[in-house]
């Protein structure tokens, strides 16, 4: 395709990296190469000829990488940040999201706007993805310290598995905690006593 | 309580704000400070210009190069506070600095500088010149490098390559042959050191003494806004600068920058930075190293006009700028010693007449002229013994 644009996706996390370059992908942007590997970054990137660079905000290369273009710009390969300086609220939204976009001057507005506004779509999806395998990993662990702390009950205080759990559960009432804090102080407190679990 | 936003990345001197949080200075003056970690200076600059922090620490000639637009359209910065004076060294690859000087002994920057200067020479005669890192195209760190290579006789835009490294990344840069050396603020040097991939052959206090690093910036409009809000933040970081200097409180200053969500590093590294204590090499003991980091006494947080000139003239010379006199002016306006004098106006706080000084004029301690308190300023020599004179910027570019 004559027009396509050609777009570098640069993020040290290749998982999400992966994700956008599929949301590019379904919307029919297939010009494009992700680039994890820092080293010879700026090179690699000059040779691909990219019309649009993403890259994630908290990427360390960023300032390696402006410093390439503002070499470039003496090839006259001029990049701007962003697409449009007076967008301030696409901006913004793409800031919050954690991405940054340089784009070749000269590339019209509405030809960049759908790639900027998927990648910041992608990005916040990718983030609540994160977040919530984040909440699944504590809620493993808390189930987890949970059934240690009702062992130690059902061992030391010869209670039922039900009343291990329900002593937990006052007492975090009581106390205005979460069950798995209280586990985890029974726990704490039966390895400063020397238990053996 | 104002809530205020701060960006910076992990280094050593970004500790005036850090301990302005943590010690509560911000507090006192009805501040809750924020404050916000990044890898780039790239991303503290776009979050200070999409307005997602309030202020930022940010390299003096950033402020600089944003507020003229070089590589961005321009957007009006200005320092009200400067947030320390040096504090940066140069690490070379440990063979490579075998060839410049004794491991382990800081020797004087002339000397050292002739000696890398030969050994720049070679390398480039072979057709393999040396790569040296700096942290940012437009930072202290690259301009007073070059101002060192350059007056030490190296060409250094045909026989050196000078490359952008983040902080982060230094150590694993020269471990990997990335680069053969770099000039960086610490911890990173320490850091290098300690694994053994770098030794230290100088330090910037020994290329400009007393010479400007990391700046406190904000965009023009918000200055202008809420000067009252700048003045008590500028207040706090004034007296963060005081405990910071205090040898009672070193250690603990250091556990503070060490924590996980500041530097996330190694207090005893932090430690030696803040206490001018450096290992030049590792097996070595820490050497003293007078006024290696400088950020409080002699009015050192104050924004003199003269070292923003000084900035400007070096990034005319590393051709990062075309000279013009309205460009000139314009940088020189980015430092505010107005907000700084406002701030402190009716206080204890020395507070110098002028705006501008002859930098590197100073050979001896010299009491100046203040407009309240007693002001004594340290010596500020340049290692080649050259002077700048911001009033005449023509003749200092075309010596």
């Amino acid at each position: 395709m004559q027009d396509a644009v050609r777009i570098a996706i640069v993020d040290e996390s290749a998982a999400r990296a992966a994700v956008i370059e599929e949301g590019l992908r379904e919307a029919g942007l297939t010009d494009l190469h992700v680039f994890v590997e820092r080293h010879g970054l700026a090179a690699r990137i000059e040779a691909f000829a990219a019309d649009v660079v993403l890259m994630n905000l908290e990427n360390p290369s960023r300032d390696m990488l402006e410093e390439s273009f503002s070499l470039s710009r003496a090839l006259a390969r001029p990049i701007a940040m962003f697409v449009d300086q007076s967008d301030e609220e696409a901006i913004a939204e793409a800031v919050d999201a954690g991405i940054s976009a340089y784009v070749v001057d000269g590339l019209r507005k509405e030809r960049i706007k759908p790639v900027l506004d998927l990648a910041v779509r992608r990005f916040q999806a990718f983030a609540r993805l994160q977040g919530e395998l984040a909440e699944a990993r504590s809620k493993l662990a808390d189930r987890d310290t949970i059934d240690k702390a009702k062992a130690i009950l059902m061992k030391r205080r010869g209670l039922s598995e039900p009343d291990a759990y329900k002593m937990l559960r006052d007492h975090a009432m009581q106390s205005n905690r979460r069950i798995a804090d209280v586990a985890d102080a029974v726990i704490t407190a039966e390895k400063v006593m020397g238990g053996g679990l | 309580m104002d809530h205020f936003r701060i960006g910076f990345l992990p280094l050593v001197d970004a500790a005036l704000p850090i301990l302005a949080r943590e010690l509560g200075f911000a507090e006192d003056e009805g501040i809750a400070l924020d404050l916000i970690r990044d890898s780039s200076w790239a991303t503290v600059r776009d979050r200070l210009v999409y307005g997602r922090s309030d202020a930022a620490h940010l390299l003096a000639p950033l402020a600089i190069a944003t507020t003229l637009g070089l590589n961005r359209p321009a957007f009006p910065l200005s320092v009200p506070f400067v947030l320390g004076l040096n504090g940066n060294a140069i690490t070379l690859a440990p063979s490579l600095a075998a060839a410049v000087c004794a491991e382990g002994v800081l020797e004087d920057a002339v000397t050292t500088g002739r000696k890398l200067a030969m050994l720049i020479r070679a390398r480039a005669d072979e057709g393999a010149r040396l790569r040296l890192g700096v942290v940012h195209r437009y930072s202290s760190h690259n301009y007073m490098l070059q101002y060192w290579l350059r007056g030490s006789g190296v060409n250094v835009a045909e026989d050196v390559e000078i490359l952008t490294i983040a902080p982060p990344l230094a150590a694993d840069a020269l471990a990997t042959g990335e680069i053969d050396g770099i000039c960086v603020g610490e911890p990173w040097n320490s850091v290098a050191v300690e694994r053994g991939v770098g030794v230290i052959i100088n330090v910037t206090s020994r290329i400009w003494l007393r010479g400007v690093e990391k700046v406190l910036a904000l965009p023009t409009a918000r200055a202008a806004a809420e000067p009252e809000l700048i003045q008590r933040l500028v207040r706090a970081l004034y007296a963060a600068g005081r405990a910071f200097v205090d040898p009672a409180l070193y250690a603990s200053n250091a556990a503070i920058l060490a924590r996980s969500e500041y530097l996330d590093g190694s207090a005893e590294l932090i430690e030696r930075a803040i206490a001018d204590r450096i290992k030049l090499a590792s097996g070595h003991a820490p050497v003293d190293i007078p006024d290696f980091m400088f950020q409080h006494r002699e009015a050192a947080n104050f924004p003199w006009v003269s070292q923003a000139a000084w900035l400007y003239a070096q990034m005319v010379k590393a051709g990062h700028v075309a000279q013009s006199a309205e460009g000139y002016e314009a940088a020189k306006a980015v430092f505010r010693p107005d907000i700084y004098r406002a701030a402190f106006a009716g206080t204890d706080v020395p507070l110098p007449s002028a705006s501008a000084k002859l930098e590197g004029g100073i050979d001896a301690p010299l009491a100046v002229g203040s407009m309240q308190g007693r002001l004594l300023l340290g010596p500020d020599r340049f290692f080649d013994g050259r002077a700048f004179d911001p009033d005449a910027l023509d003749d200092y570019l075309t010596q």
